[in-house]
């Protein structure tokens, strides 16, 4: 019973966190130096990392699907396949378990420390919401950043797949035949649907993260605790919300 | 006391009323562990208020019912003529608490950590601010350090830099944990002179938790000590230097006995 009250109560915490971050909306102005400061640290402390991970994505599925398609003499396909999984499926997915663990965990480690050394207190009691200064810019770079995060990883991972269907000598494909299919399988929809999915599972990773950062009590140890949670929940939440969004944008 | 005084801050040119603090029968317990007793307590305007007792004696928390950290589990702290659990009260009043830890912001240099509340509530412009965060750092003589980060300075430095911090809220109500307590006898002196002259000159309330005798019997209107967790005396200075209860005698002029310590007597 304990734990399911806890998970309960943390989802209650976790809307309110939303709605208040929300009701601050209209401060964001006022908090561009913070916004752009946290686009900075979401596309540094990440586009290396989702660049060399969707170029070796890419890779391995063309690499996968060579194999499996060059004995039906189906191999210009190659192009279609990756293009498609990276764009609806694998990107996104990518992007966002990147962003949980270079960013995510960051953000708990920090709002945790704040709120464990009192100075999310301090604030409160300098009359500064936490929420403004703290969650709003967050939640706002992440959906600033998250399209530009995944776009990259699919340009990077299709021509990952290009670069490995050309080299390997068992496919040996023209780049012209695989972004042939590349571009006619490949619809403005699924590259759309795949930005809407990164873009939820962006909001929902910070905003669990800042979350669980600011609900931290205790001391070190706790924070230690608070960014192991943060993650762990936020991959699961991933995984599951791509479930229910793959079945509704079919 | 009249409560029709302003408070003027030295850095402000706008006034506000000085407002006095209530506490009614307020109770404060953490699961089974009973902090507050029904303190009934009134602060009046600008009054200095010292807060003593044993450490352990809720004086902290005393504290931060009165800024809204803590809500009472039973009873009620009026602030001015607002309920201190009230978020909207933050609003109403401008009060500051210098934490006992400091809590300043460790990401922030020393100079950003008090010109936050200026900058997120938009009192002056960056040249403003900079006049008035300046004028705070040089009174507690912390100019050299505005540019370093809270993790590069001492104790005692945080500290002052937690109550420049304060200083520049312009606050009607200003409330201390221990100002003095990591800071040389010059250095409390200079503190006790600037909690009396925000008295004097802005009417500032004050609420001071303090060790520190000094401060209290020289500046203190009236002293209160917790002591498990009720108040046991509330008292002017000169009257404390004669009390009437033991315990309060022995916590203020406790006497060094090498013949009987107390740790002996407490372990056995
Ligand atoms: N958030 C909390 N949860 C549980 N217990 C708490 C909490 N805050 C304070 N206490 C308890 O309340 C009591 C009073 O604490 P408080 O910090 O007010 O003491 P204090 O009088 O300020 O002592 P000191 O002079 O050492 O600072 C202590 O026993 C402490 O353990
Ligand atoms: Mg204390």
């Amino acid at each position: 019973m304990k734990p399911i009250l806890a998970v309960l109560e943390g989802i209650g915490d976790t809307v309110l966190l939303l709605v208040r971050t929300l009701r601050h909306a209209p401060a964001l102005p006022r908090q561009w130096p913070r916004f752009v400061d946290q686009c900075y640290q979401i596309g540094y402390a990440t586009l290396p990392i989702v660049a060399i991970l969707s170029f070796f994505i890419g890779g391995v599925l063309a690499l996968q699907a060579g194999y499996s398609m060059s004995n039906f003499g189906a191999k210009e396909f190659i192009g279609s396949l990756v293009g498609l999984s990276m764009a609806r499926a694998l990107g996104p997915v990518m992007v966002a378990v990147l962003v949980a663990g270079r960013v995510g965990s960051a953000i708990t480690a920090e709002l945790a420390s704040m709120k464990v050394y009192q100075e999310v207190d301090a604030l409160v009691t300098m009359n500064i919401p936490p929420e403004r200064i703290l969650v709003l810019p967050r939640l706002a770079a992440v959906l600033v950043m998250m399209p530009v995060l995944a776009i990259i990883a699919n340009l990077v991972g299709w021509f990952g797949g290009a670069l490995v269907a050309h080299t390997v000598d068992f496919i040996a494909l023209e780049p012209d035949k695989y972004f042939e299919t590349l571009r006619r399988y490949t619809k403005f929809e699924d590259v759309s649907d795949g930005l809407v999915k990164a873009e939820v599972f962006g909001f929902v990773v910070v905003l669990v993260c800042c979350s669980i950062g600011l609900r931290t009590r205790g001391g070190p140890r706790e924070i230690g605790a608070s960014v192991t949670k943060a993650v762990v929940t936020s991959l699961i939440l991933i995984l599951v919300l791509d479930y229910f969004l793959t079945k509704a944008l079919l | 006391m009249s409560t029709c005084h302003q408070t003027r801050n030295p850095f402000s040119e706008t006034e506000s009323p000085a407002v006095g603090v209530t506490c009614e029968q307020l109770s404060k317990r953490f699961g089974s562990l009973e902090v507050l007793k029904q303190i009934d307590l009134r602060i009046e305007p600008g009054e200095i208020f010292v807060l003593m007792g044993p450490s352990g004696s809720g004086k902290s928390v005393l504290l931060k019912h009165i800024v809204g950290l803590e809500r009472p589990s039973s009873g009620k702290v009026t602030v001015g003529e607002f309920d201190a659990a009230d978020a909207t009260t933050r609003e109403r009043v401008r009060m500051a608490l210098v934490f006992q830890a400091g809590a300043l912001f460790n990401s922030l240099t020393v100079y950003d950590n008090l010109a936050l509340y200026p900058r997120e509530h938009r009192l002056a412009s960056e040249a403003g601010i900079r006049e008035k965060v300046m004028r705070a750092l040089q009174i507690l003589s912390l100019e050299d350090a505005a540019g370093k980060y809270p993790s590069q300075l001492s104790g005692g430095m945080r500290k002052r830099v937690a109550i420049a911090r304060a200083l520049v809220m312009e606050p009607q109500l200003m409330l201390y944990d221990e100002p003095t307590s990591e800071l040389d006898p010059v250095m409390a002196a200079t503190i006790s002179e600037i909690i009396a002259t925000l008295k004097d000159e802005y009417h500032v309330t004050s609420i001071v938790v303090s060790h520190d005798r000094d401060l209290a019997l020289n500046i203190a209107d009236r002293v209160g000590i917790l002591m498990e967790g009720r108040l046991a005396v509330v008292a002017t200075p000169a009257e404390l230097r004669s009390p009437a209860d033991e315990r309060v005698a022995d916590f203020l002029n406790p006497k060094i006995n090498l013949k009987q310590p107390r740790f002996r007597a407490l372990a056995t």
